[in-house]
């Protein structure tokens, strides 16, 4: 297997004299880190947020200053309303986090209240659920618990084996 | 068309090169075409699909080489959100079909390259292409493909693949329709982009990947 060299020299930075030339180049390594910023904060969190897009601009081509100032701008604003909303989530699944301690603290003063993994930020479908202990008799005797569920439903589904049977 | 067996590097226009330093174009030909994929590569497409699960979709775009071709998107004024880099482009079609759909021998191999290096490769029909491929600036109202005369016209600056005669590609867009490779096609030139931040090593692995898979029709 023959390997692919670069055969043309590298551009040269350094011998760079003209002011817009070099402003570009700053812009497109910005444009670069935000790119970066703006992908590692949407799958930081979990459920993953959404990348929000931004227009292109009419189809590939070399960009002048401005609009490459256009879109540092527009990548910058992207990632700051994604920060915001992660931000927003992470207190929201801390509070959730906090709420489950409470449950099980004092199940009693939670009847019924559910917490799911999604909502403190965490895959799977376990949840926390506040019921009652022994149905009826639990619930007019005041006897409150938190039942964790097992997980998952399979995927084949509870009436049929996941081996098939030896008669 | 000349050349063939070696990936060769192809002209970038200066003023390209000087903004976007970064940014080679490698070909190479091969004896393919359109032809029906052999069941070996069908069952070889199968696995990839598999193999492939949608928690990689989402991690894919945090991979260096994905990220590289998210950032040129950037530089060039696209948006890899709207029109995705390739591999996003495969992966998303491979979420909504459910599998690596086979279409033909050629097909098949760009998309188990694309996935395999996560660079993408694409085919031109050999006998439609003039000379050597180059990367340059399209002139003003410069047709895409030659031989139709519902070629579209390109607005100046466009950046395209191009041969001898004229625009063939646009940069990460359409190949022009009249150099796909068809059912009749014989020798195919496969072209890759390769910029900042993707090693030549994965290029070159890129296009070799699908040379040998064509060349042995699919065959392990």
């Amino acid at each position: 297997m023959s390997l692919l060299e670069h055969s043309q020299p590298a551009f040269d930075h350094r011998v760079v004299v003209d002011p817009e030339h070099a402003a570009r180049r700053q812009l497109r390594e910005q444009i670069a880190r935000l790119e970066h910023d703006l992908v590692s904060t949407a799958t930081s969190a979990h459920p993953h947020l959404p990348l929000p897009s931004i227009a292109g601009r009419a189809g590939p081509r070399l960009l002048a200053l401005g609009e490459l100032e256009a879109v540092r701008d527009d990548l910058a604003l992207r990632v700051s309303d994604l920060r915001a909303v992660r931000a927003r989530h992470a207190d929201e699944q801390a509070a959730k986090r906090l709420l489950i301690e409470r449950m099980l603290l004092d199940p009693g003063q939670y009847r019924y209240y559910r917490v799911c993994n999604e909502e403190i930020g965490e895959p799977g479908c376990k949840h926390w659920h506040v019921r009652p202990r022994l149905g009826i008799i639990g619930m007019l005797a005041g006897w409150w618990h938190v039942k964790i569920s097992s997980g998952c439903p399979l995927a084949w589904g509870p009436w049929r084996s996941p081996r098939p049977r030896i008669l | 068309m000349t050349g063939g067996g070696e990936p060769q590097e192809g002209h970038v226009e200066a003023a390209v090169a000087e903004e976007l330093p970064g940014l080679r174009l490698w070909w190479m030909a091969v004896a393919a075409g359109e032809q029906p994929s052999s069941p070996e590569l069908k069952e070889r497409l199968r696995d990839l699909s598999s193999r492939f699960r949608g928690a990689q979709a989402v991690a894919l775009r945090t991979k260096p080489i994905p990220h590289a071709y998210r950032v040129f998107f950037r530089h060039i004024g696209l948006d890899p959100d709207v029109a995705r880099v390739p591999v996003e482009e495969t992966v998303v079609q491979r979420l909504k079909d459910g599998e690596f759909r086979s279409r033909s021998v050629l097909r098949d191999a760009l998309t188990i390259a694309v996935m395999e290096t996560n660079v993408p490769v694409w085919a031109l029909d050999a006998d439609a292409v003039d000379g050597e491929l180059e990367v340059r600036r399209a002139a003003e109202h410069e047709p895409l493909g030659r031989g139709d005369d519902r070629a579209p016209w390109l607005p100046g600056g466009r950046l395209v693949v191009a041969d001898a005669a004229g625009p063939v590609a646009v940069l990460f867009g359409d190949v022009s329709a009249s150099h796909h490779p068809t059912a009749g096609t014989r020798r195919s030139v496969l072209f890759s982009l390769q910029v900042d931040g993707v090693p030549a090593i994965h290029v070159s692995e890129a296009l070799w990947t699908v040379a040998d898979i064509v060349e042995d029709g699919g065959a392990p």
